[in-house]
């Protein structure tokens, strides 16, 4: 299955839409990076790299993430650990994860799972 | 300049960054998160205590450190730009032992492209750029009319002030502070502040 990395500047935010996938994915790989090293608020490089590593398989990994310390650390990491299949994905991170855990655990593939987070960001709520 | 000099320097940006924590803070509760002046002390801190171990080390290889170190110590958004912007100076210097001010104007040129492409911005979006990237082009030129070094890193500074007063006359448009955006008019922007003073400490080392 295709791993799942939520890193938000909350942990409570984080552990938060990770219990919320695992509603209808439960099983689904899905690790997160919340708050700062310190617990506080803010971004962990370290917290983001074992996430990642800990859901990694040759599946890959897609990495969602909230804003701005949250992107660029993400990214940082991404590119130090130099898989070619860990995505960041630009989607809101509760229901991106939410779309992305029922296709990574139903079989879909890195693409599309990533897809289906994207898809969180455009699809109407009604 | 040699890594004794630039350890010099940065425990001299530690301090400033201590004693500018509280009013970089301020500047940053106005407009987005407030964690910037404590960020920035928590992340010279950190450098602080890596340099021990680096000692004797290639001035580039201390750049990349102090870069790396920015990375995982800071947490908010200053840690991947400042880290940026270290590392990309560290990866230029990878070989010299000692650094001067073309070298410190080559690092600045690698440490703006790194900041921009990090944070995808460029100037007149009220961030740290809106500093450096004048400072920079002020240092180009004084160091083109052969001014000595000092006067190089002042004509910077002073270049770095002007573009912190002009973060006030914009709004945001990166970063969290966009969430505010008109708003934020008025406001100084607290990453272009915290490159002034770090630019400040290295003028006043020279």
């Amino acid at each position: 299955m295709v791993g799942i990395v939520i890193v938000s500047h909350s942990e409570k935010l984080a552990s938060g839409v990770l219990d919320a996938t695992k509603i209808m994915a439960d099983g689904c790989p899905v690790a997160i990076a919340g708050g700062a090293d310190d617990g506080g608020y803010g971004t962990s490089y370290e917290k983001i790299r074992n996430a990642i590593e800990s859901v990694y398989s040759k599946s890959g990994v897609i990495v969602l993430v909230d804003m701005g310390s949250a992107v660029m650390t993400a990214e940082m990491v991404i590119e130090d650990m130099g898989y070619g299949n860990v995505l960041l994905v630009d989607c809101p991170i509760a229901e991106g994860a939410i779309a992305a855990s029922v296709a990574s655990f139903c079989g879909d593939g890195l693409e599309e799972v990533k897809n289906q987070a994207l898809s969180a960001k455009t699809e109407a709520k009604w | 300049m040699n890594t004794e000099k630039l350890f010099e320097i940065l425990s001299d940006m530690h301090q400033t960054m201590e004693q500018e924590k509280d009013f970089l803070t301020e500047l940053d509760n106005a407009i987005a998160d407030g964690d910037h002046g404590i960020n920035m002390a928590k992340g010279l801190a950190a450098v602080q205590e890596k340099i021990e171990g680096l000692k004797g080390q290639r001035i580039g290889a201390v750049l990349k450190s102090v870069g790396m170190t920015l990375v995982s110590a800071v947490g908010g958004s200053a840690g991947p730009l400042y880290g940026t912007a270290f590392m990309k100076a560290g990866m230029l210097m990878s070989d010299k032992q000692t650094m001067d001010i073309n070298d410190f104007l080559a690092c600045m040129d690698a440490a703006v492209e790194g900041v921009m492409a990090r944070g995808r911005s460029t100037e007149g979006e009220k961030t740290m750029l809106d500093a450096m990237i004048p400072a920079l082009n002020a240092m180009k030129k004084a160091n083109s009319e052969n001014l000595p070094p000092k006067a190089v890193l002042e004509a910077g500074v002073a270049a770095a002030k002007c573009g912190v007063e002009y973060t006030k006359t914009i709004a945001a448009t990166k970063g969290r502070a966009s969430y505010i955006g008109e708003r934020s008019i008025g406001h100084q922007d607290p990453g272009a502040t915290s490159f002034t003073y770090l630019l400040d400490v290295v003028a006043n080392a020279i």
